[in-house]
């Protein structure tokens, strides 16, 4: 962002132009009605200010129509304001399939982000243009907010679950970061900068440094530290449901319910495995709380999520 | 400061009255008269507010420089926490209710006194209780939680006084379920005869919905905040996940009573609007009905609204959509109130006295919080500008611009009945003007920061921001001043103004017919009531 003085905001990103659309939709509707009360309010005041002090008003009718008017009317442009603005939150929440993921983990006060390939960044994230980034999400300890101003995006970041948020940027640039939900001292001091960048760009940055492992090759090396495949067979055996095209399935439950392992669910059966048995098991498996990490965490997702299994991918449908 | 109230009677005034009937400070701390605990509170309320504002005016210098002026950041977080715990729970709640409320409740719908006197001196001491609590708090280090107190941060992570801010707000949420028990059961029972419900005058319809609100919403403030305690004092998992518990849970159940708050604070204020509006143009109010049950139903649509503090907090879509149109919902009756008090001044005899002008700046600027909170409600909307100084606009406007304004022409407008003296008008219409324009150069520039993306609570900041931030600081100097004004010349005027006269604004309302300041009693004899509210008298329009 450049500095100097402006009084909007750079767009940067797919969404921000609708929601500068509506922005400025809110702006002309309401502004028009303020500045009709304004107007009436001063016209009023100065046409009928009070001439002498035994001055009696005359009589003035109240019609229902009137009121009927100014219920109906506003009652009608709102649920426009509504509509609109409900059609661009389901576009926050709906990132469009094959979203490119990156992971981010906030803790007082850094943002500590890890792209799939195992680059790691702090408190600045990296992202080509055109491409769809999804974030998932967490925090070590208290609620944080990620927030893109140019890009018009925020989610709170929640200790103990995970939250996403998805973005298309248009523009290359330096952008500010923000943290928005209050979390402490140096809440303010908690920010960095996206930096997006030309696709080929990208790619250079990406290949530069140190390469490491990649997060799902980081999340297999986890998989067997903690010793998760003496139960979790791939082919099923095993005293523990086998992973393999487990992630975005349908899950049955025992005592009939079913859900759908996403990010949370995964969390959830690593620090509290009780909380959900999959139908047709017992409730073996030891609880992890404490003794991963969050990235640790991130890392054994991601590498969950790379075992594909097509059969059961169908089965699962 | 205004202790003041306490000691000096009026002179002038030649009957027995209120004030001069008992002199000392035991005839003030062990009274029962509702007057004088309305003075009790006008006092400790002026205190809270003029402690709160001098954190905001500490806030604002420290932010006319990017890198911060002032503070280190930790104590920048304990500033803006104490404005608002001081100013939302020991000014904006009592305000209106406990003050102008517990004055005119009684003499407008006829009755000697409120239901319960001695209950009524109670809520005072319990609101005193609570206000110790979080003065230690403040003096003994500070808080730093904000005054939303979000977990886990308030309940594991901060390291300041928690509890006992906590505590404070516990107790004193006491005080005001008392005082709402105490004039739901008055203006159920105490009306004098021919009040019939739709003869009231519409500052005790406010009262009363805002009551409801006070007895229906404050008990889950307190068990929140009591879980709150539990969680940091002995680590009962409820909010902490670490603990097992949900932070949305906390955020749920803080919002359940701090919306509804939100129109404890603002309902008050349309009350005091309708009074003025109808006294300084002599007319009847416009939609009398529709007015009234405006305030009956913010009362109720404001309990089903909280998750619109929640859009980005992770609660599901669904959940999103459902509040934004419950927004939506309940602006509508917001938005009937100031139709209706603009069309009131349709053909009306419209005066200029102080009053009035804090009257006419109320309706501006509460259009213009209202307005913007058709903003916030739009979810895609919201996204972008939540948590920012957007959001901190939008309320001021509300809560400063309406709801402070109300009550400064409040004040005014009955300041002859309270203290039995006029006050000189020329420095107060003076200061209705400074209010609003330091008002608006203050908090106007901060909704364009908020739509810039400016985070609120930051003690520091990027570099572009400042120009804005400087209009603001200087907007909120100004401001400062102009509240400072009033305090000085109600304070001079209780010695040295004018004596008044029982009705000095030719009001209609039942507290105009007794003399000012009023006796102990209130009425010499408990009038009957023939006429409608503001029955202003009115000629028939001429045939052309």
């Amino acid at each position: 962002m450049q500095p100097g003085f402006s009084l909007s905001p750079e767009q940067a990103s797919t969404i921000a132009p609708h929601v500068d659309h509506l922005f400025y939709f809110l702006t002309g509707v309401t502004g028009f009605f303020a500045i009709l009360v304004f107007m009436l309010i001063f016209v009023f005041a100065i046409k009928y200010r009070r001439r002498s002090e035994d001055e009696i008003p005359v009589k003035v009718h109240e019609p229902m129509a009137l009121e009927t008017a100014w219920i109906g009317i506003p009652f009608g442009l709102m649920l426009i304001m509504f509509g609109w603005g409900a059609w661009i939150y389901y576009q926050d929440y709906n990132p469009p399939a094959g979203a490119f993921e990156v992971f981010v983990v906030g803790k007082q006060w850094m943002w500590k982000l890890q792209h799939p390939e195992g680059k790691r960044e702090i408190n600045e994230l990296h992202v080509p243009i055109g491409v769809p980034i999804k974030l998932v999400m967490t925090s070590q300890d208290v609620i944080h907010d990620f927030f893109i101003p140019a890009f018009r995006v925020k989610q709170d970041v929640l200790p103990g679950r995970y939250t996403e948020l998805w973005f298309k940027a248009t523009k290359p640039g330096r952008y500010h970061l923000f943290c928005a939900q209050y979390c402490g001292t140096d809440h303010a001091h908690m920010g960095g900068w996206i930096v997006v960048m030309e696709p080929r760009e990208y790619q250079r940055w990406l290949s530069g440094g140190e390469a490491g492992e990649t997060m799902e090759q980081a999340g297999r090396r986890l998989f067997q530290q903690y010793a998760c495949t003496s139960c979790h067979f791939e082919d099923n055996t095993g005293r523990c449901p086998s992973l393999r095209g487990l992630y975005h399935s349908q899950v049955k439950l025992v005592g009939g319910q079913t859900v759908t392992a996403d990010e949370n669910y995964i969390r959830e059966s690593i620090l509290d495995p009780n909380a959900k048995i999959v139908a047709g098991y017992s409730p073996v498996m030891p609880t992890f709380k404490g003794q991963i990490s969050e990235e640790g965490i991130l890392q054994i997702i991601a590498y969950i999520k790379s075992l594909k299994s097509p059969e059961r991918m169908s089965a699962g449908k | 400061m205004s202790s003041l109230t306490v000691d000096e009677a009026p002179q002038a005034a030649s009957h027995v009255h209120y004030l001069n009937v008992k002199f000392g400070v035991k005839s003030w701390l062990f009274t029962t008269d509702h007057k004088r605990i309305a003075l009790l509170y006008l006092a400790s309320i002026t205190f809270f507010f003029f402690v709160g504002g001098a954190a905001a005016v500490l806030m604002r210098l420290h932010l006319l420089t990017p890198g911060g002026l002032l503070v280190e950041p930790a104590t920048y977080n304990k500033l803006f926490t104490v404005h608002g715990i001081l100013m939302v729970f020991f000014f904006l709640i009592p305000a209106i209710p406990a003050v102008l409320g517990n004055f005119l409740v009684p003499m407008m719908i006829g009755a000697r006194d409120l239901a319960f006197p001695k209950l009524n001196l109670l809520s005072w001491y319990v609101y005193i209780l609570g206000g110790l609590f979080t003065l230690y708090a403040v003096v003994a280090g500070g808080v730093d939680t904000g005054w939303t107190f979000y977990t886990p941060y308030s309940s594991t992570y901060s390291n300041s006084h928690v509890i006992a801010a906590a505590l404070g707000i516990f107790i004193t949420g006491f005080s005001s379920i008392l005082t709402g028990l105490n004039f739901i059961v008055t203006i159920h029972k105490m009306r004098a005869p021919g009040l019939t419900w739709f003869r009231l005058p519409l500052f005790i319809w406010a009262i009363y919905a805002t009551s409801i609100i006070f007895i229906l919403g404050t008990p889950v403030l307190a068990i929140t905040i009591v879980l709150v305690a539990l969680e940091r004092l002995f680590h009962i998992g409820v909010f902490d996940p670490a603990l097992g518990g949900d932070p949305i849970l906390f955020q749920h159940m803080f919002w359940f009573y701090s919306h509804p708050a939100v129109y404890i604070m603002i309902l008050p204020g349309m009350g005091v609007e309708s009074e003025l509006i109808t006294c300084f143009s002599r007319k009847k109010i416009f939609g009398y009905k529709f007015v009234a049950m405006s305030s009956l139903g913010i009362a109720l649509l404001g309990f089903l609204v909280w998750g619109h503090h929640m859009f980005v907090s992770g609660q599901s879509m669904y959940a999103g959509m459902v509040f934004s149109i419950l927004s939506y919902l309940v602006a509508v009756p917001s938005a009937v109130k100031v139709f209706n008090w603009t069309a009131t001044l349709y053909k009306g005899s419209i005066s200029y006295d102080a009053p009035m002008l804090y009257a006419l700046g109320f309706i501006g600027l509460f259009t213009m919080g209202g307005v913007t909170g058709m903003f916030l409600a739009s979810l895609g909307v919201n996204v972008h500008v939540h948590d920012t100084y957007f959001v901190i606009a939008h309320f001021h406007y509300i809560m400063v611009g309406g709801m402070v304004m109300a009550y400064l022409g409040g004040i005014h407008f009955w300041w002859p009945k309270i203290s039995g003296r006029m006050y000189p008008q020329g420095w107060a219409r003076f200061a209705a003007l400074v209010i609003f324009v330091g008002f608006n150069l203050t908090f106007f520039p901060q909704y364009i920061l908020g739509f810039l993306g400016m985070p609120r609570r930051y003690a520091v900041y990027p570099a572009e921001f400042q120009v804005l931030n400087v209009m603001s600081s200087a907007g909120a100097s100004i401001l400062g001043v102009g509240y400072l004004i009033p305090l000085i010349y109600f304070i001079w005027s209780m010695r040295y103004g004018p004596v008044a006269s029982a009705n000095p604004w030719n009001a209609k309302g039942l507290e105009w017919q007794t003399p000012s300041p009023p006796p102990t009693e209130n009425f010499e004899e408990i009038p009957v009531v023939t006429e409608e509210a503001y029955d202003y008298p009115v000629r028939e329009a001429q045939v052309a």
